[in-house]
């Protein structure tokens, strides 16, 4: 057997039965063709659940374009007057559906995403920080800088400096991504979680001085 | 015979159901002061009224020895005379524990029966012993016949507004309490949400808007983006206790302490409280109010200028500021960039609060479709979309963070607020003792650092973790939100795949036994509803069986002989007859017979299905190979 033959052998039995009227559904199909009830959603990254080739480089507002689309076929509005397992589908759809928005419309989400994708998940325990002391230095410099923040101006001065830090980050983040350079994009997504947690740290204090 | 065959429709766009079972669906504003009902034909709401043109019925419900509940303005007028057989502002204790409340519990209008911190509240009325989620029935069933009455036939399903604001246990309360009343509950949406869909349908508003509504109970204010059809929540905040209810009671305060004398007994004090809410309203108008009380035995004069008012709720006022501008925070925007306010709820009219609301938002809010009602007509409308479909799209969040208590009393959070709706976070959490078999999970809701200061939800312990060394044990619990709001959770060891699996049942409010036991006391007709929405289910799942065969037959008839069509046929005729007729048990088992007779056919459509995708694939790997060959 030729791997061209295994192949389509594996796609073949990735065809599923509906569960309503057991006829046949390929694999990325969310309604069944022959009766069109809607499927099990199938396990995918969130690309795949949007719709979208896995790139870093995306339009948010493409993001959101398909995130509205899919959730006006799938949200639980949709499926009110339905049978109970038609309900329950739809839940897991949309619920589906608002992670995978959640993540991507977020270039921060999307980095550490592809990342993952790519077997190199950016720890969330931070462990690689001790590998990368200057990256420890500027992240411990900016918090003291806030935790010093007397006035909202201060505070508004960081977060301005921040969040064009961020911007500037998520630029390196796309060329390092479009030129396949994973150990560069994982170190630059490292950097963009330190600014994203000092950005909501500076929001929140921010808060603090407008009540 | 011949078979009928249905029109294949497009994937997502299969039929909705006939009209048989296309139930009006009715919306409902279940407020803490007025309650309304309303209904949607062509996406046009009006609300349902009474004869004589009433739209709001009075949340109020007395309960006199020996006559069923009265509700509305009869029983508002019943505070004079029977002030302790009547209950207004229920509202405010749904989902609330007698722990919770024994702290107001001066300041309410209720006589609140002693029990446990940790269960649901109850309130003595006359002889007998209520809980609100009864209150509230007693409320719905009025808006229910009310309904039935202008609309001349059955209504069992609505969709009921809730405060954004409400939590897990307050929503599951007023879920209890519709189906006390016989109502479906198809969506519990938020009350700002419903405003902003009855605004945005109506006015054609897209862009950015925030929508201040201040009640008789509660406080909501949510931010929501407007665009072709989808209404997005960006961020919701409020107070679930705080309202014109609270304007009342320092009014009152103010009036008692002018009146001097003893504390007034419970029933004179409800007359204080409408004596002060009459003030209140009057000073929206005029720049003075003058009122006079008669209460025990005792008739006194009494004068409130709008700048004295306006200087003793200036805190409360404050607060809803806070919170609207915590709200902006939230959805990261500034003021400028709201391109309207919507008011809604009686007390906007305060003209204290339209001013406030004006200065933080830069600009003057709307109030062209009349406040008391917009909440209703925006069920109204959600309750059409959802029995006869629409384009519109509601997207929603959950307003406060669900979390799970950690170590040291810290509570993790597990859903953060303002995700959207519906959403399911896991965490994973590991044992702490060697051999450790069982791990108590407590869930708990709000913001607070430590699990003490949030609303406990419920609790319950996971059971049969094999023993192992601690830290060895892998449990994964599970928040899962629907789309009304209410939280599922689970847990799994997943070493061994140990698992369960609670709809949290919040510990304030009432058990399934308890909710059997009032189902049976309360409705004549709780038997036969339930008997008909059972049948209407049996109903949907045959014409699901129907379509689906149909559908398979057009495609892949000739997989089967004459006889075996021929049987098929037979049996799907049976099933056509019984959907036609009332026994659900019919239904059930000619669906059962039809399902058994095309097991077969099924098989055999699943065979070509799947050759005819190798087949598909296999041409296309022929066509690769040879324009590989042409290179
Ligand atoms: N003209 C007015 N001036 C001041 N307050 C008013 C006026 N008219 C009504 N209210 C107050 O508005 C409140 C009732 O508003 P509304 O009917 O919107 O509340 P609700 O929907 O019952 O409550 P909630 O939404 O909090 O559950 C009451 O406190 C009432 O006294
Ligand atoms: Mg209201
Ligand atoms: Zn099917």
């Amino acid at each position: 057997m030729t791997t061209a033959e295994a192949t389509a052998r594996g796609e073949a039995q990735a065809v599923r039965a509906c569960w309503s009227c057991r006829g046949p559904v390929p694999a990325r199909e969310r309604f069944c063709p022959t009766c069109g009830l809607v499927q099990e959603p199938v396990a995918g990254d969130h690309f795949a659940r949007l719709d979208l080739e896995p790139r870093f480089d995306i339009d948010a507002t493409d993001v959101e374009r398909r995130y509205f689309a899919l959730q006006r076929q799938f949200h639980p509005d949709r499926f009110a007057a339905r049978s109970a397992k038609e309900k329950a589908l739809s839940l897991r759809h949309a619920t589906a559906l608002n992670e995978a928005y959640k993540v991507l419309k977020d270039p921060l989400g999307r980095a550490e995403h592809l990342l993952s994708l790519a077997g190199r998940p950016v720890r969330a325990d931070g462990a690689e920080t001790v590998s990368d002391p200057e990256l420890l230095m500027e992240a411990m410099e900016l918090r003291e800088r806030l935790s010093e923040a007397a006035a909202a101006a201060a505070v508004d001065a960081l977060l301005a400096e921040t969040r064009a830090n961020s911007a500037a980050l998520e630029r390196k983040l796309g060329h390092a991504f479009a030129a396949g350079d994973f150990a560069a994009a994982q170190k630059l997504a490292l950097r963009l979680r330190y600014a994203a947690k000092l950005i909501d740290e500076a929001r929140e204090r921010r808060r603090r001085f407008d009540r | 015979m011949s078979m009928q065959i249905l029109e294949i429709h497009e994937p997502g766009e299969t039929p909705l159901p006939h009209e048989a079972e296309r139930e009006l669906a009715v919306g409902i504003d279940l407020g803490t002061t007025n309650s309304l009902v309303a209904i949607a034909r062509d996406t046009r709401p009006e609300v349902l009224r009474l004869m004589h043109g009433e739209a709001l019925l009075p949340s109020v419900v007395a309960y006199l020895d020996g006559r069923q509940p009265v509700v509305g303005h009869e029983a508002r007028a019943l505070i004079g005379e029977h002030p302790d057989r009547v209950v207004r502002s229920v509202k405010r204790l749904m989902g609330r524990g007698y722990g919770d409340v024994k702290a107001l519990a001066g300041t309410l209008p209720f006589t609140v029966e002693p029990g446990e911190a940790e269960r649901m509240v109850r309130l003595r009325v006359g002889g007998r012993v209520v809980t609100p989620v009864e209150v509230s029935a007693d409320i719905l069933r009025a808006l229910k016949n009310r309904a039935e009455l202008a609309l001349d036939r059955p209504v069992t399903q609505a969709v009921i507004t809730v405060p954004a604001y409400f939590d897990d246990a307050a929503r599951t309360a007023t879920k209890d309490a519709a189906r006390l009343a016989g109502l479906q509950v198809l969506r519990l949406v938020n009350e700002p949400t419903a405003a902003a869909l009855a605004y945005g349908l109506d006015k054609g508003a897209e862009g950015t808007y925030a929508v201040y509504d201040l009640g008789g109970g509660t406080f909501d204010v949510s931010i929501l983006r407007l665009e072709k059809g989808v209404f997005q929540v960006l961020a919701t905040g409020g107070d679930a206790a705080l309202g014109g209810d609270d304007f009342d009671h320092l009014i009152a305060e103010r009036l008692a302490a002018e009146r001097g004398g003893p504390q007034l007994a419970p029933g004179d004090a409800k007359r204080l409280l409408e004596a002060a809410r009459g003030v209140k309203e009057q000073l929206s108008q005029a720049s003075q109010a003058e009122i006079e009380l008669d209460l025990a035995r005792a008739k006194t004069r009494h004068k409130l200028a709008r700048a004295e008012f306006e200087a003793m709720i200036a805190p409360l006022v404050d607060r809803t500021i806070a919170a609207a501008k915590a709200v902006l925070h939230d959805a990261d925007l500034a003021s400028a960039e709201i391109k309207g306010v919507v008011l809604v709820g009686g007390s906007t009219r305060v003209p204290l609060v339209r001013r406030r609301v004006a200065e933080v938002f830069g600009r003057e809010p709307l109030g062209d479709i009349d406040p008391d009602e917009v909440v209703a007509l925006g069920a109204a409308l959600q309750a059409e979309a959802l029995t006869h479909g629409s384009d519109t799209l509601l997207l929603d969040v959950i307003p406060l963070s669900l979390g799970i208590e950690t170590m040291g009393g810290l509570i993790e959070k597990v859903v953060p607020r303002n995700s959207p709706i519906p959403t399911a976070q896991a965490q994973e959490f590991t044992t702490y003792q060697d051999g450790q078999t069982a791990m108590a999970i407590h869930v708990v809701q709000g913001e607070r650092e430590l699990a003490e200061q949030n609303r406990s939800l419920a609790r319950f312990t996971l059971t049969g973790i094999p023993p192992m060394a601690a830290g060895a044990a892998r449990i994964l619990v599970t928040y899962a939100v629907d789309a009304d709001g209410i939280l599922t959770v689970s847990a799994e060891e997943r070493m061994t795949g140990v698992s369960q699996s609670v709809e949290v049942r919040p510990s304030y409010g009432l058990t399934e036994d308890e909710m059997i036991g009032m189902l049976r006391d309360s409705m004549e007709h709780g038997a036969e509803d339930m008997e008909r929405r059972l049948l209407v289910e049996a109903q949907v799942e045959g014409r699901r069986l129907l379509l689906a065969l149909r559908a398979a037959l057009k495609v892949d008839a000739d997989l089967l002989d004459a006889t075996e069509g021929g049987s098929i046929e037979g049996l799907a005729a049976v099933l056509d007859r019984a959907i036609e007729g009332s026994d659900r048990h019919a239904i059930a088992a000619a669906q059962e017979a039809l399902d058994q007779a095309s097991q077969e056919f099924a098989a055999r459509r699943m065979d070509r299905g799947i050759r005819t995708a190798l087949s598909g694939r296999a041409l296309d790997d022929l066509e690769r190979r040879m324009g590989g060959a042409a290179d």
